[in-house]
């Protein structure tokens, strides 16, 4: 497995999932929002999967098998709570890793020196939504919690050390736990009990073990490409 | 108008022996002949208010509703660069559809209330959103047909008589022209892509030609509110004369793109110095305005939807807006508040 596939991944999948909410959001002003932060992923994805290869042979071309991404980012958008939730677990490692990616001299220092101001407004409009979802309504804070609790499993996997991305993993987990349960606490939710990650889990996205619905998308997302062999868009 | 040139000119006339309402009416006729914009603590007739307020509530609502048809191709973009375009495009419209609620704000009504009205069917949208996007090419064709036909209806309204309308159409045009120019070049990889390709861009100019040139309302002798709107400078040209330039844009492109437009009849009019083009049929136009047409009820029911189901997320930013707001009622800080 390559570094730049993994990381590439994690933000082409999310970016992708991101862009499905467009003419679906909650207010005009998240139409924006979401759309900005689904165009910062991709953004970052073109990089990264240039630096492997041909970005549509990478991103069309692939089987369901062969993406390296967590199966955070896969992971379908639900409510409104449940991508805020997604949102924040991943911005909030997303910086942590790219700080330190950006501090380095690996080959992902410039990429992530630029990513990472993207990514510090990632994290900001997830901790806002986070602070209004949790201290908002019963409703809200219900529909938040749940969300919380459903996505923890899926977060152990952002810490498994990933070959060739020079990181301190312990570090960006102990730091990650810190952080989300400060905004967790703020927002009067409570941080999950569970393990972060399992048998089902534990590194399995990496190694191109996905969840059931990652397929779909990826028939979703490639059938036009497929549907047209060489063609240039 | 520049502010408070209209209120002192209204001052002085008042002064002079006439009824106040007659003053105004008369400083607000100077300022619209002399070319002088007029801004939102002016006087202005209610009938002039009212028509803005629908006109600017129309053009808000097209550009939201307006992001579903290519909303509808974000996830299956074939390449990752046409993504980020589409991506970037369809949050440029939110951006409008915000600038435009704002401008129509100034008018004295509320986001919200024009909101429900779109919920409710009380107010329109543009006609072309009710047609289907069905291939990749109907982005394309988006692109190209349905935004240059909204530039040339807009590029008038950044001279429009009302200051913040104007002032927003600045800004949008420029957004449309680039938006435009990207579907141009879409369809031109298509036109000279593969025969497959080829097919499907000519395909989608065929189904997006007709509802383009309707997208400039009725004829002249059956539009309703254009003599009006000129006489008022909120419009500046009548619709028959916009959709003329727009035909003469568009046949010389279309050449370029290699693809024939879907009308036996275009042909240049020597004696004119314009094109002459075929009948529309304006059964079908009356046919969607009515709400028959292929997309209606699913423009509708998807923004309905997306408004009821993030009215809990809505609810929760104002609660918390309550609660950590300095000021705010203790009782609401203190409690949880419920929606």
């Amino acid at each position: 497995m390559t570094a730049a596939l993994a990381l590439g991944d994690d933000a082409l999948v999310l970016s992708h999932r991101l862009g499905e909410w467009a003419g679906h959001a909650p207010v005009l002003e998240e139409e924006v929002a979401l759309a900005n932060i689904a165009l910062d992923l991709l953004g970052q994805a073109r990089l990264l999967l240039s630096i492997e290869g041909d970005e549509d042979e990478l991103a069309y071309l692939r089987e369901e098998r062969a993406f390296r991404n967590v199966q955070l980012v896969e992971q379908p958008n639900g409510d409104f709570a449940h991508t805020i939730a997604r949102q924040l677990y991943f911005s909030v490692h997303q910086q942590g890793l790219y700080a330190q990616l950006a501090a380095g001299e690996g080959p992902f220092a410039g990429m992530a020196a630029k990513a990472v101001k993207e990514v510090a407004y990632h994290r900001d409009h997830a901790e806002q939504w986070t602070l209004r979802l949790g201290d908002g309504t019963d409703e809200s804070h219900a529909r938040m919690q749940r969300a919380v609790d459903a996505l923890w499993r899926f977060t152990g996997e952002l810490f498994q050390p990933v070959e060739g991305v020079d990181a301190d993993w312990q570090a960006l987990h102990s730091r990650w736990l810190e952080d989300v349960t400060d905004v967790l606490g703020r927002a009067s939710l409570t941080v999950p009990t569970g393990p972060q990650s399992g048998a089902w889990t534990a590194g399995a996205g990496r190694q191109g073990i996905h969840t059931e619905s990652f397929g779909r998308m990826l028939a979703e997302m490639q059938h036009l490409h497929r549907s047209h062999p060489g063609a240039s868009w | 108008m520049a502010a408070g040139t209209a209120s002192q000119t209204a001052q002085t006339a008042a002064g002079g022996g006439e009824g106040p309402e007659a003053a105004l009416q008369a400083a607000f006729d100077a300022a619209v002949a002399a070319d002088e914009r007029i801004e939102p603590r002016d006087w202005m007739p209610d009938a002039y208010r009212a028509s803005l307020v629908r006109q600017m509530a129309q053009h808000a609502h097209s550009e939201i509703i307006g992001m579903q048809p290519e909303a509808n191709w974000i996830t299956r973009a074939p390449s990752l660069r046409r993504k980020a375009i589409l991506m970037a495009k369809v949050q440029d419209e939110a951006g409008h559809g915000l600038y435009l609620y704002s401008a129509a704000e100034t008018l004295g009504t509320g986001r919200e209330e024009l909101l429900d009205k779109l919920h409710a069917g009380r107010q329109r949208y543009s006609s072309i959103f009710n047609y289907p996007t069905l291939t990749w090419a109907d982005v394309g064709a988006i692109g190209w047909l349905v935004d240059g036909a909204a530039i040339t209806n807009q590029v008038p309204l950044c001279r429009c008589s009302y200051g913040p309308y104007a002032r927003a159409m600045v800004r949008i045009c420029k957004e449309e022209s680039f938006h435009q120019r990207q579907g141009y070049e879409l369809l031109l990889a298509l036109s000279n892509g593969s025969p497959a390709q080829h097919e499907m861009a000519q395909d989608a100019v065929n189904r997006w030609w007709w509802p383009s040139l309707m997208m400039f309302g009725p004829p002249d002798d059956a539009s309703a509110h254009s003599a009006q709107s000129m006489a008022w400078k909120i419009k500046r040209h009548s619709n028959d004369e916009l959709r003329q330039r727009f035909v003469d844009i568009c046949v010389p492109q279309a050449e370029a793109l290699g693809l024939t437009l879907p009308d036996p009849d275009i042909r240049w009019n020597e004696e004119r110095g314009r094109h002459d083009f075929g009948p529309i049929d304006w059964t079908e136009f009356q046919e969607v305005l009515k709400g028959n047409g292929p997309c209606n009820e699913q423009r509708l029911t998807q923004r309905r939807r997306a408004h009821e189901e993030g009215a809990w997320v809505r609810e929760a930013a104002a609660a918390y807006a309550r609660k950590h707001t300095p000021g705010a009622d203790p009782a609401v800080r203190n409690g949880k508040a419920t929606a």
